[in-house]
C-alpha cells in the first residue's frame, strides 16, 4: 500500500512538472488545470504519453490505482494506455493518498440527453456555455474544479423530478448546486456530473405573520429571506458570512450552523418541513408547517445535513424567530484563552437569555483582517492583545439590555477577564465589528493558500490544537484560530503562501487524529463533501457508517446523487 | 477654552424607516435610536482639539425628552467631560428653537467654539448651525472637512466642502463650526471610558430656566413616502422601444 502511494505521488509530481506547463503533445488532450494556488489537478487525456516512460521505468504493476475506465486492454506494466479514455484524478493536496476514479457505471451525456433536457426545461435553462460552466465547476475557494459539460436550471419541483427521473434511468451522475459557497468541495462536480442549479427556484411560497413560519423554495438566497422577513418583524434563525450568495436549500442540506446557533439552535430544530426529490424522481412531500407532529419516523432529519446525497431539497418550511429590537454588540480583548472560556461561562450565566452570539478570533486572525480587507479598523486602541471576543445580545428592551451588558462587561473587566473592549453605539459600528469576524475567511483567501479545518472540540481543549500546530509547523505557516466559541466550534486555518505537500503532510492526519482522540468532530458545520469523504471514521463508528451506507443505497441505488462525496467512495460503490 | 458640542438623538442611520399610518411623521416607536452621525463627527473633532491641547474641556449638550440622556451618555463614553440635557418636548423642536436654546446655553457656558453636525439625518434641515451663528453674531464655518486651530491668534482655519470643491476660510474665535462627513472617523466607546462616564455629571436645564420660548411658526401638515419606483419592462424589439418612448414616455 505504502509503495504505490509513493509512486503515484512521484508520478503526479512528474506529470505536474512536465504536463500542463508544456502541453506539446497534440495527442495528449490534457485538461489539466492547476495553478500554484489550486490544489487540484486533473490529468485527463487519451494517451498519457508523458507518464508512459515514468511508469514503464518503474516496472510496478500499478493496476489497482490507474486503470482505464472503458478498458478493453488490461493494464500491463510496460504498455499502459492504448488509446482508451483514461482519467486519473488526483486530489493531491487534500490528501496524498486519495485517488478517485470516475465510476465507470455512469454514462456520459450525449445529444439525445441534451434535447430531452431542452424539452423539459426550455432552451434557456440548459446551459452549455464555457464561461458559465467554468464558474459553476469551480468552488468558492477555487480549490476544486470539475469538468461538467452541462448545467440545468429547473424552475419547479416538477422539473427537478423529471430531470432526476431521466438521469436515473440513464445512469447520469448529478451534482445539486445552490449558492456554491461550500468549503469542502461538495457543491461542484468531481468529473462530468450534470450540475442541477436551484437558483431559479427562488420564490417565497407563504409566510404566516402570527407563527413566523416561512415556506419557500430551495433557491431563495439567505440574505433575500432576511430582508423579506425584516420588514415583517422576523429574522432567519441562521446567519452566516456567505448570506449574500448561499441558498436556503443548500443551507438545509448541509445543516449550516453560523453565527446565531448558540441562540436559535441548529436547522434540525428550526426546519419544520421539507419537500425533497429522490434519485428516481419521486417527490417526497414532508412540507409540514406544524411545530409538533409525532406521526411516524421524522424523515426530514435524514435530508438535513445529507449534503445532497440522499435527495435534492426543493422546498423548505422554517420557523423564524421574531425580530427583537434591542441588539447590542461588544468587541472585547482577552489576554489568554482561559479568560475567553471563563468569559463564555460568565456570559451564559449573566447575560443568559439575551446572549445571541459568542465568537472569538486570535491575534493572528485580526492581523490578517486588518492587513487584507479594506475599510476595516481595529475597534480597540492598538495593543498586544492575544484574543478577541465578539459578544452579541438580542432582547426586547433597549435600556435594560444595554445596562445588563455594560454591567456584565464592567464586572468582567474588574475581574481581569477582559483587558479592553468597545461597545458598538449604533448599527453601523455594529456591522463594522461583525465585518471583522465575518471577514476572516476572505482575508485568509487573499493571503494566499489556506488549509481549512472545522472542528468541534471540548472548549478547554480547543486552543491547545492551535498551539500544537504552531509548534509543528514553525515558521513555515501562519496558524490562525477563530470560531464559534459559544458552540465549541474551532475554525483552524493554516495560511501559507502556496499549497505545499510537505506542509499538508504535517497537518493531516495529525489534526484528524488529535480531534478523534478528544472525541471531537472533524467537521463541525462545513460537512464532509469531497474533502473529507473518506475521513468519516475519525468521528463515527463503523456500525453507524455501515447503516448510513445502507440508507444511501436504499434511497439512491444507482448512486447518481452527488457521487464520490460524504461517505467513503469505497463503501458506496 | 471650552468647546461645546450639540448632539441630537435620531433614528439610527441603518434602520429602514417607515411612515406612520396617520401620515403625521416617521415611525419612531420600537426603532433603534442613536447619535446623529454628523454629531458623532463633531464630538470626535472636539475631543481631538482637546487632546491637541487647544481646549481644556468638552461639554456635550442635547435637548429633548428624557431619552436624550442615553445619547449624552454615549457622548460621555466617547470622552466628553460634562453633559447638559435641556428638557423639552420632542415635538416642536425645529432648528430656530434649537438655535435659541443653544444661544442661551452659550451665554451660560461661554465656550470658545460651538461645534455641531452640519445636519440631522431625520430632518436634513442644515439650518441650526447657521441660525445660532446669526443669533450669537459669531463667525461660522460650515461643512468643515478640516479644522486647524491657532491658539495665539485665536482663530481657526477651516476647509469647507462646497459644490465647487474646497474652500478655505479663516474665522476668529469664538466661532460656530458645523462638520461634514470627511472631517474624521469617530472613535468607538471603549470600556474604560464607559466606566469613567458613569461618574461624569449630566446637568439638567428646563426651558424656563433658560428663558427660551420655543413656540414655532412651522407645522408639519403631512408626511408621505416617495412614490415607489415602477418596475421596468423588457421590450422585445427596437420598434416597440421607439413606440413606447414616443407614445408613453413622450420623450421623442
Amino acid at each position: 500500500m505504502e509503495k504505490w502511494r509513493a509512486i503515484t505521488y512521484t508520478l503526479l509530481q512528474h506529470s505536474l512538472k512536465t504536463n500542463f506547463h508544456h502541453p506539446i503533445n497534440p495527442n495528449f488532450r490534457s485538461l489539466t488545470r492547476s495553478s500554484s494556488t489550486s490544489g487540484h489537478t486533473y490529468a485527463f487525456g487519451r494517451t498519457c504519453e508523458r507518464l508512459k516512460p515514468m511508469l514503464a521505468h518503474e516496472k510496478w504493476n500499478i493496476q489497482p490505482c490507474v486503470h482505464p475506465c472503458m478498458s478493453h486492454h488490461p493494464l500491463v506494466s510496460t504498455k499502459i494506455f492504448s488509446g482508451n479514455m483514461c482519467r486519473i484524478q488526483c486530489i493531491y493536496f487534500a490528501s496524498l493518498t486519495t485517488k478517485i476514479q470516475r465510476n465507470p457505471l455512469f454514462s456520459t451525456i450525449n445529444s439525445d440527453d441534451i434535447s430531452h433536457f431542452k424539452k423539459i426545461l426550455g432552451e434557456k435553462n440548459v446551459i452549455q456555455e464555457e464561461e458559465k460552466l467554468d464558474t459553476a465547476n469551480t468552488d468558492w475557494m477555487r480549490k476544486y474544479k470539475g469538468s461538467s459539460k452541462l448545467m440545468l436550471q429547473p424552475r419547479s419541483t416538477e422539473e427537478v423530478s423529471q430531470i432526476l427521473k431521466y438521469c436515473n434511468s440513464r445512469c447520469l451522475a448529478v451534482v445539486p448546486q445552490g449558492g456554491n459557497t461550500g468549503l469542502v468541495g461538495g457543491s461542484v462536480p468531481v468529473f462530468d456530473e450534470v450540475i442541477i442549479n436551484t437558483g431559479s427556484m427562488n420564490s417565497i411560497i407563504s409566510f404566516d405573520k402570527v407563527s413566523g413560519i416561512l415556506v419557500c423554495e430551495a433557491g431563495c438566497i439567505l440574505e433575500n429571506l432576511i430582508s423579506f422577513l425584516d420588514s415583517r418583524g422576523f429574522i432567519m434563525p441562521l446567519d452566516l458570512g456567505a448570506k449574500g450568495s448561499c441558498q436556503i436549500g443548500g443551507n438545509v442540506s448541509t445543516n449550516a450552523g453560523g453565527l446565531r446557533l448558540v441562540r436559535y439552535g441548529s436547522l434540525h430544530g428550526t426546519v419544520l418541513g421539507l419537500e425533497a426529490v429522490l434519485a428516481n424522481g419521486t417527490v417526497l412531500d414532508m412540507l409540514g408547517t406544524l411545530r409538533k407532529d409525532n406521526t411516524g419516523y421524522d424523515l426530514k432529519h435524514l435530508f438535513i445535513g445529507s449534503e445532497g446525497s440522499l435527495g435534492i431539497i426543493s422546498k423548505v418550511s422554517i420557523l423564524t424567530p421574531p425580530k427583537l429590537s434591542s441588539v447590542n454588540l461588544a468587541f472585547l480583548a482577552c489576554k489568554d484563552y482561559f479568560s475567553c472560556q471563563k468569559l463564555l461561562l460568565e456570559a451564559k450565566r449573566r447575560l443568559g437569555e439575551i446572549l445571541s452570539a459568542f465568537e472569538f478570533l486570535d491575534s493572528h486572525a485580526l492581523d490578517l483582517v486588518l492587513k487584507h480587507l479594506d475599510g476595516v479598523r481595529n475597534p480597540l486602541p492598538p495593543s498586544m492583545h492575544n484574543f478577541y471576543v465578539l459578544i452579541e445580545t438580542t432582547g426586547s428592551d433597549e435600556s435594560s439590555d444595554k445596562q445588563k451588558l455594560e454591567a456584565f462587561l464592567i464586572h468582567s473587566m474588574e475581574g481581569g477577564l477582559i483587558s479592553d473592549g468597545a461597545i458598538a453605539q449604533d448599527i453601523s459600528q455594529a456591522s463594522s465589528f461583525w465585518h471583522i469576524r465575518e471577514g476572516v475567511p476572505e482575508a485568509l483567501m487573499k493571503a494566499g493558500a489556506v488549509y481549512k479545518y472545522d472542528l468541534s472540540l471540548p472548549v478547554e481543549k480547543m486552543y491547545d490544537l492551535v498551539e500544537e500546530m504552531r509548534i509543528r509547523l514553525g515558521s513555515a505557516a501562519d496558524v490562525v484560530g477563530y470560531g464559534h466559541l459559544g458552540d465549541s466550534n474551532l475554525h483552524l486555518n493554516i495560511s501559507t503562501p502556496q499549497y505545499d505537500d510537505a506542509i499538508l503532510a504535517q497537518i493531516e492526519p495529525f489534526v484528524y487524529e488529535w480531534t478523534s482522540k478528544h472525541h471531537g468532530s472533524i467537521s463541525a458545520e462545513h460537512g464532509l463533501g469531497l474533502m473529507k469523504a473518506d475521513k468519516i471514521h475519525y468521528s463515527k463508528s463503523p456500525e453507524a457508517v455501515q447503516l448510513m451506507t445502507s440508507i444511501k443505497k436504499l434511497l439512491d441505488p444507482n448512486g447518481i446523487l452527488n457521487p464520490y462525496k460524504v461517505l467513503p467512495p469505497s463503501l458506496v460503490s | 477654552m471650552k468647546i461645546m458640542v450639540a448632539i441630537k438623538r435620531v433614528v439610527d442611520y441603518a434602520v429602514k424607516i417607515r411612515v406612520k399610518a396617520d401620515k403625521t411623521g416617521v415611525e419612531t416607536n420600537n426603532v433603534k435610536m442613536s447619535m446623529n452621525p454628523f454629531c458623532e463627527i463633531a464630538l470626535e473633532e472636539a475631543l481631538r482639539i482637546r487632546e491637541a491641547g487647544f481646549a481644556s474641556e468638552v461639554v456635550a449638550v442635547s435637548m429633548g425628552p428624557a431619552q436624550c440622556v442615553d445619547t449624552l451618555r454615549t457622548g460621555l463614553a466617547m470622552g466628553a467631560d460634562r453633559a447638559i440635557h435641556v428638557d423639552a418636548p420632542a415635538a416642536g423642536l425645529y432648528p430656530l428653537s434649537v438655535a435659541k436654546i443653544l444661544r442661551a446655553l452659550v451665554d451660560v457656558e461661554k465656550p470658545g467654539i460651538l461645534i455641531l453636525g452640519k445636519q440631522a439625518i431625520d430632518d436634513d434641515c442644515n439650518q441650526t448651525g447657521q441660525m445660532v451663528a446669526g443669533l450669537l453674531n459669531w463667525p461660522q464655518a460650515t461643512f468643515a472637512s478640516k479644522v486647524v486651530l491657532d491658539k495665539e491668534k485665536q482663530l481657526a482655519t477651516v476647509d469647507r466642502e462646497v459644490d465647487g470643491g474646497l474652500e478655505t476660510l479663516c474665522v476668529d474665535l469664538p466661532a460656530v463650526i458645523t462638520t461634514d462627513l470627511r472631517l474624521n472617523q469617530p472613535r468607538y466607546a471603549t470600556l474604560p471610558n464607559i466606566m469613567k462616564a458613569k461618574s461624569k455629571p449630566i446637568k439638567k436645564f428646563k426651558l424656563e430656566d433658560l428663558k427660551v420660548d420655543i413656540k414655532s411658526d412651522l407645522e408639519i401638515v403631512e408626511v408621505t413616502e416617495p412614490p415607489k419606483r415602477k418596475a421596468g419592462i423588457i421590450v422585445s424589439s427596437v420598434d416597440e422601444l421607439i413606440d413606447k418612448l414616443k407614445n408613453e414616455a413622450h420623450v421623442i
